[in-house]
């Protein structure tokens, strides 16, 4: 009796979390739909589920009204530039506030974090004009700068906290067994840390690769990475869905086939070393 | 070699003074237990050993070479870490071999002296296994063999068994002894437990709030102990102390004797009578707690099973010969 119990509700709690996923997933899975349609059929009242005219002419429209691979190109250069450089930046500084703390360095932290709390369109006004006096206006170096500091405070809490989990112990014994700093950071540390360096990576690509707003405000054509490319469609002869639909698959596609084989980094790295 | 001095060795960190001079010696071959309780400066002093934290004043001499200056890799010590701080990353092999690889030495040797070490702790079939496939007590062992493999002038020892399960806790205890005295390398050891220090030592240096208390070897901490602090810490259960008047009947301020000192009797004629308040019966030992009214609360064992439970009334007679005196500053007097 008892047994069946616990097997009905493991049967319950499995549909109800398949449920969910494809809840979750279903616009997802609506908006590839939709890029296949012809333009009548994606907003065709009852809409038809899998039962169409399938057509791959959305994909050659988009790309020959706009060039997807040049806009592809710029949000691998923006997004692999900003975190490269993040990185740069973030491991010293999550290294020293990790293995030698001061009475600040929680204050340092929040601090950091804090800068992400404002909106950031409160700083529009005054980055633009910045940017426009520098001629960083449309440029990659521009996005590159911006989306790098936008997402340093993440960074650096993401290693602060992975750092924080290496234990000192065993520093202490290569230290002990002779290695100089050089061969500790090669030998020991490095190899402990590549986990967590992978998945602040991975979270930082996506982040990055998804930024719309200084993408939207700082670039119009040149530097334009993907989401000023799905912007393109939305606006001024009116919506077209299957089109639109198009942008927005081929501008997720890469960073989904990344994100579908590092899975388990992911998880990881959003769980925030919140477990152990 | 491995002979070890220290000389007035201070340690503070910023105004609070860890350790407050301590000079020891500490002979080539021997084991020496540091105990005390937590806080008391214990792992501070063979981290100052160690090289891992610099002195404040004072110096340490490694075979007559003051080494304060020196670092932790060249002064030719090997430490077991309580949390065994092995490379999670390496195998076995790697862990154990990782000081000689540091050393430059040639890899065909150092895959003799790995597996040498290995088989001196029955570590052979895991060489190529990772530290989390490993037990608890393997690690350890691991962790023994990275000490061992490097032939240092001495093994440092901070707390090594106090992650180990109680049965495995006696097994690594009898180990690491026969391991210290084949090899005849001399060791320090860092526990806060008693029983660890007086099986295993030859002499145990006691540390109360930063500075050392009384360094001898067990038997001379148990039976002739410094002051109230050792009397107090060395032996379980505790030393009774009992002050007032029957202290000043010995001209002492406090005097104080083991429960395996005291006399139980029945009826009470003489002695200090109480109500035993708890009896712990363990078959090979009888432990009475009890409430002698003025004198206060004493504890007695009785080697063998003694048919006396709560509430009765029973007579203490304390071993005139095997009674402690202390001064008013807690001092032991002699004669």
């Amino acid at each position: 009796m008892a047994r069946m119990a616990t097997t009905r509700r493991v049967a319950i709690s499995t549909v109800a979390a398949w449920l969910f996923g494809f809840l979750i997933f279903f616009p997802i899975l609506w908006m590839v739909l939709a890029s296949f349609k012809t333009e009548l059929e994606a907003f065709a009242i009852p809409p038809s589920f899998l039962f169409f005219h399938w057509t791959t002419e959305n994909y050659a429209t988009v790309q020959e009204r706009s060039d997807y691979f040049h806009h592809a190109l710029n949000s691998i250069i923006i997004a692999g530039g900003s975190t490269v450089i993040a990185l740069l930046i973030a491991i010293p500084a999550a290294w020293s506030m990790a293995f030698s703390p001061t009475k600040r360095t929680k204050d340092i932290l929040l601090w950091m974090l804090s800068t992400k709390m404002m909106p950031p369109v409160g700083v529009l006004v005054p980055i633009y004009l910045i940017y426009k006096s520098f001629g960083l206006l449309d440029s990659r170096t521009g996005l590159v700068f911006i989306l790098c500091l936008g997402n340093l405070p993440i960074v650096i809490w993401m290693l602060f906290t992975y750092f924080k989990e290496i234990p000192r112990d065993i520093l202490e014994a290569a230290r002990m067994d002779g290695a100089t700093i050089g061969r500790e950071l090669v030998y020991v540390l490095t190899p402990m840390a590549i986990p967590g360096l992978a998945s602040t990576m991975l979270l930082n690509l996506i982040l990055a690769w998804n930024e719309a707003f200084w993408t939207l405000n700082l670039s119009t054509s040149y530097a334009a990475p993907l989401t000023t490319f799905i912007a393109s469609y939305s606006s001024p002869e009116g919506l077209f869905w299957a089109k639109l639909s198009a942008a927005s698959t081929l501008a997720i596609a890469p960073i989904l086939v990344l994100g579908w084989f590092s899975q388990k980094q992911l998880v990881r790295g959003l769980t925030f070393g919140a477990v152990k | 070699m491995g002979q070890i001095t220290l000389q007035g060795v201070q340690k503070s960190f910023g105004p609070v003074h860890i350790i407050k001079g301590a000079d020891l010696d500490i002979a080539d071959g021997s084991f020496v237990v540091f105990v005390g309780p937590s806080g008391c400066g214990k792992t501070t002093l063979l981290r100052l050993i160690a090289g891992l934290e610099d002195v404040s004043g004072g110096s340490i001499l490694i075979d007559g070479k003051n080494v304060v200056d020196t670092p932790p890799a060249k002064r030719g010590l090997s430490m077991v870490f309580q949390s065994y701080a092995l490379y999670p990353h390496m195998s076995v092999r790697g862990n154990i071999g990782f000081g000689l690889k540091m050393a430059g030495l040639p890899r065909d040797e150092i895959n003799r002296k790995v597996e040498g070490a290995a088989a001196t702790l029955n570590l052979t079939p895991y060489l190529d296994r990772k530290p989390r496939e490993l037990s608890g007590g393997q690690r350890q062992r691991v962790a023994i063999g990275r000490a061992i493999v490097r032939e240092p002038k001495a093994f440092l020892f901070d707390e090594p068994l106090s992650n180990l399960d109680a049965a495995l806790r006696v097994q690594m205890r009898i180990e690491v002894t026969r391991l210290q005295k084949q090899l005849g390398t001399t060791a320090i050891y860092v526990t806060h437990d008693q029983v660890e220090a007086m099986t295993m030592a030859d002499k145990i240096v006691v540390l109360n709030g930063g500075k050392i208390e009384q360094y001898g070897s067990p038997l001379e901490l148990y039976e002739r102990p410094a002051n109230l602090f050792v009397a107090g810490f060395i032996g379980s259960p505790k030393m009774n102390f009992v002050t007032g008047e029957p202290a000043l009947q010995k001209g002492a301020a406090t005097i104080g004797v083991r429960p395996e000192h005291l006399k139980i009797e029945r009826d009470g004629a003489g002695g200090w009578l109480g109500t035993i308040t708890v009896a712990e019966h363990l078959g090979s030992d009888t432990f009475l707690y009890v409430d002698a009214g003025p004198i206060g609360m004493l504890t007695a064992r009785y080697i063998g099973e003694l048919s006396l439970h709560a509430g009765d009334r029973v007579s203490l007679v304390p071993d005139p010969a095997r009674i402690h005196r202390f001064d008013n500053s807690g001092n032991a007097l002699r004669g």
